[in-house]
Parts: structure tokens; sequence; C-alpha cells
């Protein structure tokens, strides 16, 4: 017998669990990959103000198909709506950025809050209504996939293959403006029409995700799989391809997670799991991570204190320093008392010599290429061939007595 | 003069009176505003084909925003565009243009050889795949300004002057008639300059036509043989020789350049 966990994760734990995580696997790979571009664009939190508008439209969707003499409970309907009153938000949020000197921050603190609120006054209206079943709208907000149909995992799917489609056909247009809009426009790429494209798609994802993760969540599976990846890699195309692969199996583990146990919700943990992703890479990755970088600063710093502490020793300067002592006792170059090995005195005068050379080098040289190389620690054999360093040591003439620690 | 330039805008023909349908660059009338305040008042202005042209002027005096307006980029208010005789949309392909360095965020994750490749997007098909002769081209490109070694490096490695040879490229890679370039020698090395300026000359040799955004008044003379001197308005247009003088000078930078100076610059003697 399997456990929960893993009898989820295999698809073996019945046909909605099974349904649920497909759909969320397929919505993560859709949001992951298409909101790395509105990552790119320098515009993560438009995603937020869509996402808050659809509220109106899934509420005025509901009481429109009660008029109409349905239940109102369609979810092609209901996304319809919200798609409806998402775009309209996305319209206010661009018009106010292009008609007045507000910055787009503030015009998506103000679109979002409001038609946020004017949403939840319409769920409120309709949970005194007495026709319809109003019960789990409020599901839209985080969430719920308890009562998904198969139905509903057919449009999740059909949206989220549309959507990856659209991106393929539109990535280096929006790789070009997120990069240099100025660039693109001057070369007739329609700046305004990219923007448009790329903020139709992040309503198509955020629309078809209302029913898995809900519209304040969603926000998360657009924006963290690619900041993830940005720790993973340097290049455009890799970063939308991990943010498609973060995001996939967020969704996918999220959802088995939420299944092995009853009362998970399946929106918020696909979140965390996409964030314990996110922990990971801040932490462990190989050149962006934060580990990574504090070991590179501490090995620079080492080696800084090394040089300063050997031409110290060869200039016959007292050191002082705790941190040089410590470098230089660990490398066995000078002895507890501080006098200077025999390590320690062959190497000083190497890295005074070098010095010197350096110093010749720069008058030989006066082009930036060579001297522009020179930061100290760089070792002059791997800058300059054995042939050029001979000639500076024939300038300098045969070595002198390093002076001091003799 | 605004009669003028209603014709020029309504019939789209050249009125100024020095342009011709073979100019690379002609404008009338061009008024830009950011709001109330002109940036760009009724700009008059013809580049002939095979020059270096320098626009000059003070800071706010609208130099970029000419470009810019130029490339449509940022809206006119009034005033028509040509771009070899033709307007600028039917001629965009023969048109590139090098932006300033600090426009962009030098830590997006891509490669100096994806920058040049910007350049192709248009070569590119339906599916925009890049293919062995775009990497080839781009490459080469990028060999022009002396960047060819850089190719794979990540573009948050390179220096300011590096950075400004990898925008040269990536509008070489477009392959035009006429480089708008934007302060192109703002803040770069010597060897840069050098290498930039020898790129432009080879250019010029090649018969297009280079449009500079300038701030160095003591290199103008050296570099470029047109030269357009504004501040909000036209102040003067024309040769070097004849137009880049104290005077004009004095009236496009007003009491902001030093008569001493004025003095120190190789102006022509006239």
């Amino acid at each position: 017998m399997l456990d929960p966990f893993t009898s989820a994760l295999l698809l073996q734990s019945g046909y909605n669990t099974a349904l649920v995580a497909i759909g969320a696997a397929l919505l993560g790979i859709s949001a992951g990959s298409g909101g790395a571009f509105l990552f790119l664009r320098k515009r993560a939190l438009v995603s937020d103000a869509v996402a808050h508008a659809t509220l109106p439209g899934v509420g005025i969707a509901f009481m429109v198909m009660v008029a109409l003499g349905s239940d109102g409970r369609n979810l092609l309907g209901l996304l319809l709506g919200s798609a409806l009153s998402a775009g309209l938000g996305l319209l206010v949020v661009e018009w106010i950025t292009r008609r007045t000197r507000l910055a787009e921050d503030a015009a998506i603190g103000a679109v979002l809050s409001v038609f946020f609120g004017f949403g939840i006054v319409l769920l409120t209206i309709i949970q005194t209504m007495a026709r319809g079943k109003q019960a789990g709208l409020e599901g839209f907000l985080l969430g719920s996939t308890a009562g998904m149909l198969f139905q509903d995992a057919v449009i999740i799917a059909i949206g989220g293959a549309c959507a990856i489609a659209a991106l393929v056909l539109l990535r280096r247009p929006m790789t070009l403006v997120a990069f240099d809009p100025e660039f693109a426009a001057a070369s007739g790429v329609s700046v305004r029409m990219v923007d448009l494209a790329m903020m139709g798609f992040v309503m198509a994802v955020t629309v078809i995700g209302l029913k898995i993760v809900g519209l304040v969540l969603i926000v998360a599976m657009l924006i963290i799989p690619s900041v993830t990846a940005r720790f993973w890699t340097d290049r455009t195309e890799r970063l939308v391809g991990i943010a498609g692969v973060i995001g996939g199996a967020s969704g996918y583990v999220g959802a088995a997670i939420s299944a092995s146990a009853p009362g998970l919700p399946t929106g918020p943990i696909i979140v965390l799991v996409c964030f314990g992703s996110f922990a990971a890479s801040l932490l462990l990755a190989p050149n962006r991570g934060v580990l990574a970088s504090i070991l590179r600063h501490r090995r620079f710093q080492v080696r800084v204190h090394r040089r300063q502490g050997l031409l110290a020793l060869a200039r016959g300067e007292p050191i002082f320093d705790p941190l040089t002592l410590a470098v230089l006792r660990r490398a066995g170059l000078i002895r507890k008392d501080g006098v200077a090995t025999e390590a320690g005195r062959a190497q000083s005068a190497k890295v005074l010599r070098d010095e010197r050379r350096w110093e010749i080098a720069r008058q030989i040289h006066q082009d930036e290429a060579v001297s522009g190389r020179y930061d100290g620690l760089t070792p002059i054999e791997a800058v300059l061939t054995r042939d050029e360093i001979a000639e500076i040591d024939r300038r300098i003439g045969g070595p002198a007595p390093v002076g001091g620690v003799v | 003069m605004p009669v003028a330039v209603q014709l020029a805008s309504r019939d789209g023909r050249a009125v100024h009176p020095a342009a011709s349908a073979d100019d690379p660059l002609a404008v009338q009338g061009l008024t830009v505003s950011y709001g109330e305040k002109p940036a760009l008042f009724s700009i008059d202005a013809t580049v002939p084909p095979g020059r270096m042209a320098a626009i000059i002027g003070p800071n706010g005096a609208g130099k970029s925003t000419l470009l810019k307006a130029v490339l449509g980029i940022v809206p006119a208010l009034s005033g028509t565009v040509t771009v070899f005789g033709v307007p600028l949309a039917k001629s965009r392909h023969r048109i590139t243009y090098v932006p300033q360095r600090a426009s962009v965020d030098w830590d997006f994750p891509t490669r100096v050889i994806d920058v040049v490749l910007m350049g192709l997007y248009r070569e590119l098909g339906l599916l925009h795949l890049v293919r062995r002769h775009h990497r080839e081209k781009a490459l080469a490109c990028l060999d022009r300004v002396g960047m060819a070694d850089f190719a794979g490096r990540q573009i948050g490695q390179l220096s300011g002057g590096q950075q400004q040879r990898v925008f040269l490229a990536r509008a070489l890679a477009q392959n035009a008639d006429l480089y708008l370039l934007d302060e192109p020698f703002a803040g770069v090395d010597a060897a840069t300059e050098k290498a930039i300026i020898d790129v432009l000359k080879s250019l010029k040799a090649e018969k297009r036509t280079v449009v500079c955004v300038h701030h160095d008044l003591a290199t103008v003379a050296d570099y470029f043989d047109h030269v357009l001197l504004i501040n909000v308005r036209k102040i003067a247009e024309g040769p070097v020789a004849t137009t880049f003088t104290a005077d004009n000078l004095q009236a496009a930078y007003g009491g902001r350049l030093a008569t001493a100076h004025i003095d120190q610059l190789k102006l022509p003697v006239i």
C-alpha cells in the first residue's frame, strides 16, 4: 500500500485528484513561462491588478446567467465574465499610465483595490439572492478544487495549450520589447501591441487559474517561477524554460500534497511549494545565490589579505590586522610569533618581485588591455608570456636582496 | 512659417529649400511636446547623403528627442519626417538606431550575441528561428566593432565602452543606409571611441549616412562634416566649415558656454 502522498503523486488517488494534479501542472507551466516575460519587462505587478480585476466579472457573469434562467455555475460563463472585467481593469491601468502623470504602480494600486472591492460587494449581494446556486463562488478567491469536473480540466488544458502556443510565436518580439523597447520601436515593432499581447496572456492564465489557485494567489504562479529561474541562468530562453518547469512541478507536487491530507487547500499549498523552490535557489544557486556570493566575497578577501600580508613581510612592515595574521598563519607563511617561515620569505619575495614586474609592464604596454588586467591578485604569469616576463626581469636586473625579514 | 509647415504635412512633399528626394533624412516643422512646453519647436532640417552629421546643443535642447521623434518612438505634435524621400513607415528597413547605453538594464539575462541577433529580428521567419547564417552575420558585426571574443559573454560583464560597441554591432546587423546614434561617445574609454569612429567612418566610405547626437564640442570638427545646432528651435545647419562657428555656438548655448571655452575649440576659419 502506498502512502497518500506517493499515491497522489502517481495519480493513484482517484479521478478528481488526478484531474486536479494534471490541471495544476499545465497551469503552472503556462503561468511560469509566460510570467517570465512579465518579469523581464519589469511589470510583474500588473498581473496583480489583472487578477483582482477578475472578481467583479465573476459576480456579474453569475447574475446574468441566473437572470437567463440557469443556476449560474457554468465555468465557461464565469471565466468569460472574469476575462471581460480583467480586460477592462487592464485597459484602465494602461489608460491612467498613458494619459496622466501617475506611475504604473499607483495606477495598479488604485485599479486593484477598486475592482476587488466592487467584486466583494457583488459577491455579498449574490449571497442574499434567492435564485441560483451561489455556494462555492467565493472559491474563486483562493481556489477550490473539491468539485472539479472533467470539463473544467479540459477548459484549463485547452487554455494552457493555447497560451503556450501564443508564447512560442511571440517570444522574440516580447524579448525584444522587454530588453530595449526603444530599439524595438525603432525597428518597427509595435511596443504597445506586444505589451497588450503580453497582458492578454496574463489575463488568460489568470482566468484559467481562477478555479485551481484563485485570484489572490495566481500572481505567485506568474512571478515566483521566473524569479527562481533567474538564479540559475543568464539566458532568456533558458529562463523561460526553467520557469515553466518550476511552475509545472510546483503545481503538480502541490496538488499531490494537498490531496494527501484532508483539508489542505490546493492553491496555497502550490504557492508554498513554489516558494520552497525559490528559497532553495536563493540560498544554493551556484552564481547568483546568497551562499555562493558570500563564499566568493570571503575567498576574495582572503586573497587580498594574503597579498597585503606578503608585501608587508617583504618590506619588513609590521602587520596588525588579525585577519591578515590569521590568513598568513593558516597558510604556514608565518610562525605563531609573527616571524616569516621559509615558505613565507620565498613567497613574499615573489610578490614583491611581481609588483616590480608590473610596474615595468605598465611602462612597456601603455594600452589598457594589459594594465587594465592588473588587479594585484592575478598572477603575472597568467597575463604575460614567459618571454615578456624574461624581458621585464632583464630590465629590473638580477634578484635584489629583499629588505627587512631576512 | 506655420503655413509652410501645414503644406508640408498635407502633401508630404519637401518644402525645405535644400531638400531633395534622395536625402536620407528630411524633417519639416517637427514639433514635440511632453507637456505644454515644447521639447522641440518647428524644426526643419536636412541631412544630405553620405554625410557624418552631428546634432549639437545644450542639455535639454531636445537632441535625443529629435532622434526619437524621427524614429516614431515619441509622437510628434506636428510636422513630417521623410527618410530617403518616403515616409518613415515605408523606409524603416533603411534606418537603424543606437540608443543611449543607459536606456536598458544590463543585468538582463542575455548574451552579447543574442543582443546583436536582436538586430536581425526582421530577417527571422514566422517562428523566429535563428539559423546558422544569422549567427555568422551577428559574429561578423561583432568582429567589426572588435567584440567577437565576447560573443558568449553575459552582457552584465561588459564595461561601458564594450556595451556601446555591442549596441553599435546590433545596429550594423540591420544593414541600414541611415544610422541614428544617441551620444555614442558618452562615457566610453579612448579605445572604444577610436573603434566607434573607425566604424562610422567606414560606413561613410560605404556611402551610408550617419547622424549622431554629440556632446563633445572639441571633437566635432575632427569627426563630422555636417552639423545641426539646436536648442528647442533650430539654430543653424550645414557643413561644419560654415556652420560650426562661434556665433552659432553662442546662439545655441547662450551664456552657458564661456567665450574662453569657444576660443579653445578648433573652429573653422572663415
